[in-house]
């Protein structure tokens, strides 16, 4: 039977998502926290489904954490590590598309450095589809970990006030929160040089600072993304050491933020960069490693209900058929 | 009086002029230590206070003193040409106790520790107060963002690649946009280098005659006019220096007109000089930008008179002679221009173009509000930066005589109405004219 609050069969983003949706495969997430520290065997719920992880850009964390999702229900999981084999061999993306679904997998994991790519390869196969990422676009796992570790915390995202300072302007987690963290009612800031702030992005609802101190006033979550100093360094800021001092958050500057206000990190860190270790490992503040221990059972929970979409789709079909 | 107590000094009987305000009526200016602690007419009742130093201003006028935010100190790197103590000689002789120097030395000032160098040599120098532009972009190679927040912290008051434009429209638009973040200016020298491509003086007929290749206008106007999209795309401050033709009027009026912050300057080879003056190729004449037609000098007047044209800046570009005694094309653009600075704009007076206070605050507030200095104002609390000068007295420039190491100005032999008597900062006495020269 499909899920009554939840009846797709992909998870492609999160804009568009509704408030009860976004609960929803929160609540769904939820309990599999305790399963999984507790070390539990969570279910056989996935057991003989094939999860295929298909990564066109280089990623270790999400995809060891979509890995450790499925195998924890009981599902074969295969990584595909793309660029290294068909990509570099000229097969166009809707091709593999086709290759892999004439394989029959169940869940398809997709990362692409291209906005939009796992949407297009979503419409040529007939199976469920995980946006793992793509390009500057989304990333809606990760909102959905974040926003996890915001309730758990702070039982409630509605009212908070949320900074997310870095690289907006090629963050795909930034747009994935900014709906996720709009829709469940909370205030978000955006704090960056302005040369990281995409244009017109007030049009999404949130507010923009270049003052770091300004922005972080009264913030209840700061959430810090990274820079990709590889490619930004001289073109859209002068150096690190610049941008450590006016973005980089430390003690001083999150002193503005409420005392008790959590700092998050999508990772990897930039130790120095955009945030100093002494914030990062502050155990009573820094919920970093939760958002990455919550990952997983995110993952599982979205994993599960997509699965049984899947099934219940196909059975209808079979049954018209 | 005991030589202890002399901090406080007064002048007496001065025609006060302060732009700001409009104030413009005879009185006396009480300074103590390093700033203004009374200003206004009768302000002793006849008296001054005793522990005073006074000084009779016998109606001489009384103005702060300038700010120039256009100067070239080829310190460090070129010396030769001029030294930041030559420059701060020439600088207090033309009545300037501000002045901002661009980031083209070498090394370029593009990283904190070059630009305390500079400010820290200044001070040494202890006359005219010396601020500077950090470079908008890494070595001034148009590329690479400069570390515009740390520059700012070290005291930088704009961001200029000096006398080369950012011509890469992404650079540019990285550059406002980042400078955006802190709120800081970015000053243009607005001339695409492409198309001024290997000119040396305008294109025309003057040109054409003397067989030199050409500047066109439209290298000022097309830079400008990209500038200005750029400023309404990115939010940014934008100031385009030394404008030099009608064109470039109407573009910033226009940009004005609807609300961008963008503001220019002119310097007093703009105003007063047209390209009749490259003549025989004189090469005291070749500047960047060039001198234009007859037409721009009138609109450039007109933009000061309107008030389009926000400031006058000297635009002190030394060379030594080295680099002027040579074929007009091979020779250096630029000119000494501080210590004709005043003389040359009171020309806009005495043509009764603009009033004394009008080019006074081109000279004093304006610039002083558009860089963020605590300086141009009379009024009780501002530092004791002071300018007496007649406007009327004539004399005759002779670039020989200059201060400056750059002895090449294009108003060389030029008559020029008004004179710098006594230029005082911080409540010193740092330049005071002899009184029988007519000359500089």
């Amino acid at each position: 039977m499909l899920d009554p609050v939840f009846p797709q069969c992909h998870l492609l983003g999160i804009e568009g998502l509704s408030p009860l949706e976004i609960n929803h495969l929160l609540d769904l997430a939820d309990p599999y926290v305790e399963i999984n520290r507790n070390r539990e065997n969570a279910s056989e719920s996935l057991k003989g489904r094939t999860i295929v992880n298909l990564f066109f850009e280089n990623s270790t964390r999400t995809r060891t954490s979509f890995e450790l999702a499925a195998l924890r229900l009981g599902a074969n999981v295969i990584n595909m590590q793309i660029g290294s084999s068909s990509v570099a061999k000229g097969e166009t993306l809707i091709d593999t598309a086709v290759t892999l679904n004439a394989m029959h997998p169940d869940v398809l994991v997709v990362r692409h450095p291209q906005s939009g790519a796992v949407k297009l390869l979503s419409e040529k196969v007939n199976c469920a589809v995980i946006n793992g990422g793509d390009g500057s676009h989304e990333h809606p796992t990760q909102a959905l970990l974040d926003a996890l570790t915001i309730r758990r915390r702070r039982s409630k995202i509605e009212g908070l006030k949320v900074a997310i300072c870095g690289d907006v302007a090629h963050s795909r987690v930034a747009r994935s929160n900014f709906y996720l963290l709009l829709t469940l009612g909370a205030e978000v800031r955006v704090i960056a040089p302005r040369t990281l702030i995409p244009s017109h992005v007030e049009k999404l609802g949130v507010q923009t600072f270049t003052d770091m101190r300004k922005g972080l006033k009264d913030c209840d979550i700061v959430m810090m993304l990274r820079v990709q100093n590889e490619r930004m360094t001289g073109r859209l800021i002068p150096s690190v050491r610049e941008y450590f001092r006016f973005f980089g958050l430390d003690r001083e500057k999150l002193s503005l933020a409420k005392p008790d206000a959590l700092i998050m990190h999508p990772g990897p860190m930039n130790r120095g960069v955009e945030i100093d270790s002494d914030v990062a490992d502050d155990f009573e503040r820094s919920v970093i490693r939760e958002q990455v221990e919550l990952g997983v059972a995110v993952r599982m929970a979205v994993l599960e209900l997509l699965a049984k979409n899947l099934a219940a789709t196909r059975t209808n079909v079979s049954a018209a058929s | 009086m005991s030589k202890g107590r002399a901090s406080k000094t007064a002048y007496i009987g001065a025609r006060l002029l302060d732009p700001a305000t409009g104030l413009d009526e005879t009185g006396d200016i009480l300074t103590e230590d390093e700033r203004i602690i009374g200003i206004g007419p009768n302000l002793f009742g006849g008296s001054p206070p005793s522990d005073a130093i006074v000084i009779d201003s016998n109606g001489l006028c009384a103005s702060p003193g300038l700010i120039d935010m256009r100067v070239q100190i080829r310190e460090p790197g070129e010396e030769h040409k001029e030294s930041l103590r030559s420059a701060a000689e020439a600088a207090v002789a033309g009545g300037v106790t501000s002045m901002v120097c661009l980031p083209n030395t070498e090394p370029v000032l593009d990283d904190e520790a070059t630009l305390e160098f500079v400010a820290r040599r200044a001070r040494l120098q202890a006359l005219t107060k010396v601020y500077a532009y950090g470079a908008a972009t890494k070595g001034l190679a148009g590329k690479e963002l400069a570390e515009y927040g740390l520059l700012a912290d070290a005291g930088a008051v704009g961001f200029t690649d000096g006398t080369v434009a950012i011509s890469n429209s992404q650079v540019m638009r990285r550059v406002l946009s980042y400078a955006a973040t802190f709120d800081l200016l970015v000053i243009q020298h607005p001339e695409d280098p492409a198309l001024a491509g290997t000119g040396v003086m305008n294109s025309g007929e003057t040109a054409t005659r003397l067989g030199l290749s050409g500047i066109p206008l439209e290298a000022e106007i097309i830079m400008l006019e990209r500038d200005i999209r750029l400023v309404e795309m990115t939010g940014g401050r934008y100031h385009a220096a030394h404008i030099s033709t009608a064109e470039s009027v109407k573009i910033i009026a226009s940009a004005k007109s609807r609300g961008l912050r963008v503001t220019c300057d002119t310097a007093p080879f703009y105003s007063a000089l047209n390209e009749l003056s490259v003549g025989d190729y004189r090469t005291f004449a070749k500047l960047s930008p060039p001198l234009r037609s007859e037409e721009d000098r009138q609109a450039i007047v007109e933009g000061l008179k309107t008030g389009v044209i926000d400031v006058i800046a000297s635009d002190h570009s030394p060379q030594d002679q080295d680099s002027k005694r040579l074929p007009f094309a091979q020779a250096a653009f630029g000119g000494s221009g501080l210590e004709t600075l005043l003389a040359v704009s009171l020309d806009l007076v005495h043509n009764e173009q603009l009033t004394l206070l009008e080019v006074l605050s081109k000279l004093t507030c304006v610039p002083a509000d558009l860089l963020g200095l605590d300086a141009g104002r009379l009024r009780e609390g501002a530092p004791a930066d002071l300018l007496f000068f007649d406007p009327d007295i004539g004399w005759k420039v002779i670039g020989d005589k200059f201060r400056s190491k750059s002895k090449n100005t294009p108003f060389d032999g030029r008559p020029v109405q008004g004179k710098v008597m006594r230029t005082v900062i911080d409540g010193r006495t740092v330049f005071k004219a002899s009184p029988h020269a007519n000359s500089a």
